[in-house]
């Protein structure tokens, strides 16, 4: 049986790979994320982790080394965040081109400049075109879930896809929370051993990661694009799968109060449980307002996303990101394409929200929504806003 | 739910103490969140650390503006910092300092529930050195009766293993001696 205990978030994250029994980990430090990389280390140091440690030179060989072994047939895990997941960023494509089940932590960092260390998601978008399965998880619980499912997701025979679960740097890595702590055997009994499906091995030899000019790039692209719109699939069956054994179950895209609600808010990350408490206030004040979380960033859950939003006549979309001179936060963006060619899509109103660890009270979500009601001739539908801006 | 916002300098325990805090409060089957003020903090340097406890689950995630209980770990930081900032009506300070809540009273300019221990004194004795965090958790449960101190007892063995008693010891004097003054 799993125990509940209170752990940091990043101390939780770390417990649940050790009981995934990877082979290897390779990770450079770096704040918010380092405490998972310490962590690791004192379980392999301490011989309760039996995996390879690599004590990289930077995050490029972090993710260079995680490469290596997964082509070996290891399970590795890496941990990143900000400017570390931007160096890997170089590497990020051919780990999916490699069809090399990795899975990573996120704990989600703005990028510089200015230098900043707090929370938002400017590094996991310019990663999002990278092949990468990406999940987002809203608290404790749900890192340590996501993280063990992501070995299972990341290694089917059908995905072969390397995954990131996205975790918000502080407002979850740094946060000692009640967390279940699923047993060995009951992580054994729902993660079988990794059967990689070719490895390099001098005995055997094989080629990957090979040259391929124009004759063959094309194909190869189009292959890594149906391998993780097929990974869908999987993900669905290994959540459910997760939500039979464990008794929490995790959709692509979650909701709340949602069902009846005119007016719905999409949070990604730690901001939906602050959220919720905002949408019950509304509640109790008659506003119809629900919430939409959105759990699968890639591959984009297309259809739940359409089916969750279909009765409201607005949607508010937080982003934790810029797009700078474009048509608003990455995520606004991509609900704006998906619900394009809907005969009925509500209003879609963009905020950017939290940026570089910027707070979100209550009343922040609360004032969101009362400034979008309040906007009757929907002057501001379709363009996004920075909250709480000073100018 | 309690909301407890600590003042501590970089180096005394603040967020130490949240942690042990939160991690009794979920064994004992609450729900709790202990967290440090984000941010690169230097030693010395004026710090907070928060805490929340509830018996049901915990859905905000933003910082605590208007606390139930501000504990002070380090008296010199009253008149540097305002430790009253956000605090509810009918809140609650607790401080480390050998004055009487009367004094602190004073010197706060604060009408609410005042608390005092000298908790640095009682660490220096049970203890041997100056660094009162676990002792004041003492003073905190207390005043505000959230928990039992027997509840303690596990995480700071967990923590401390062989000066653990030293610092239950210490704990359970602050509960003893502090003063509280209405």
């Amino acid at each position: 049986m799993g125990k509940r205990v209170g752990l940091e978030v990043t101390v939780a994250v770390a417990e649940a790979v050790a009981l995934c029994r990877i082979d290897m980990a390779g990770v450079y430090p770096i704040t918010p994320q380092s405490h998972i990389a310490e962590h690791l280390s004192n379980l392999v140091a301490d011989g309760k982790l039996d995996a390879e440690f690599v004590t990289v030179e930077s995050e490029h060989s972090a993710m260079s080394a995680v490469i290596g072994a997964a082509a070996a047939g290891a399970r590795v895990y890496t941990a990143t965040s900000s400017q570390g997941l931007m160096l890997m960023h170089e590497l990020l494509p051919i780990a999916s081109a490699m069809r090399l089940p990795i899975t990573m932590a996120i704990a989600n960092r703005a990028v510089s400049g200015p230098l900043n260390i707090l929370n938002d998601h400017s590094d996991i978008m310019p990663q999002r075109d990278a092949g990468w399965i990406a999940v987002f998880a809203e608290n404790g619980q749900e890192a340590v879930d996501l993280s063990i499912a992501a070995f299972k997701i990341a290694e089917h025979k059908d995905v072969m896809l390397p995954v990131s679960v996205n975790i918000d740097g502080f407002q979850l890595t740094h946060m000692v929370e009640p967390v279940i702590l699923p047993s060995q055997e009951e992580v054994d009994a729902f993660l079988p051993p990794f059967v990689p499906h070719a490895t390099l091995h001098p005995s055997n030899p094989v080629t990957m990661g090979a040259f391929s000019m124009s004759d063959y790039f094309t194909e190869i692209m189009k292959a890594k694009d149906e391998a993780i719109k097929n990974s869908r699939k999987v993900i669905l069956e290994v959540w459910d799968e997760w939500g039979r054994q464990f008794g929490r179950s995790y959709k692509p895209v979650e909701t709340y109060r949602a069902e009846d609600a005119d007016i719905l808010m999409l949070t990604m990350g730690s901001m939906g449980e602050t959220a919720k408490i905002a949408i019950d206030e509304l509640r109790g004040k008659g506003v119809r307002a629900g919430l939409v979380k959105l759990r699968l960033w890639r591959p984009f859950p297309f259809a739940e996303l359409k089916a969750a939003v279909k009765n409201a006549q607005k949607l508010i979309v937080t982003d934790r990101a810029v797009s700078f001179g474009g048509p608003g936060g990455p995520v606004f963006s991509e609900i704006k394409s998906a619900l394009f060619a809907q005969a009925r899509r509500p209003s879609i109103y963009n905020y950017i929200i939290g940026l570089g660890g910027r707070d979100m009270a209550v009343s922040d979500f609360v004032g969101m929504f009362d400034q979008v009601l309040a906007d009757r001739a929907q002057a501001k539908a379709d363009t996004y806003e920075f909250w709480g801006v000073r100018e | 739910m309690i909301e407890v916002r600590w003042h501590g300098r970089g180096g005394q325990g603040a967020v130490t103490s949240v942690e042990l805090l939160a991690v009794s409060a979920i064994a004992a089957g609450k729900f709790a969140q202990g967290f440090p003020s984000f941010g690169p903090e230097r030693r010395g340097a004026p710090v907070a650390a928060f805490t929340r406890i509830d018996d049901k689950k915990i859905d905000v995630r933003s910082g605590i503006y208007e606390p139930d209980v501000v504990l002070v770990l380090d008296s010199s930081l009253i008149g540097l910092v305002n430790v009253l900032d956000g605090l509810k009506p009918g809140g609650k300070v607790i401080v480390n300092t050998a004055k009487t809540p009367e004094e602190i009273r004073k010197d706060l300019n604060f009408n609410g529930t005042v608390a005092t221990v000298d908790g640095t004194g009682i660490a220096r004795k049970e203890m041997g050195v100056p660094i009162a965090n676990t002792t004041m958790i003492g003073a905190l449960l207390k005043a505000t009766g959230i928990m039992e101190l027997d509840a303690m007892k596990d995480s700071i063995e967990h923590r401390f293993g062989r000066i653990a008693q030293k610092n239950l010891n210490a704990m359970k004097r602050a509960y003893d001696e502090i003063k509280i003054s209405k």
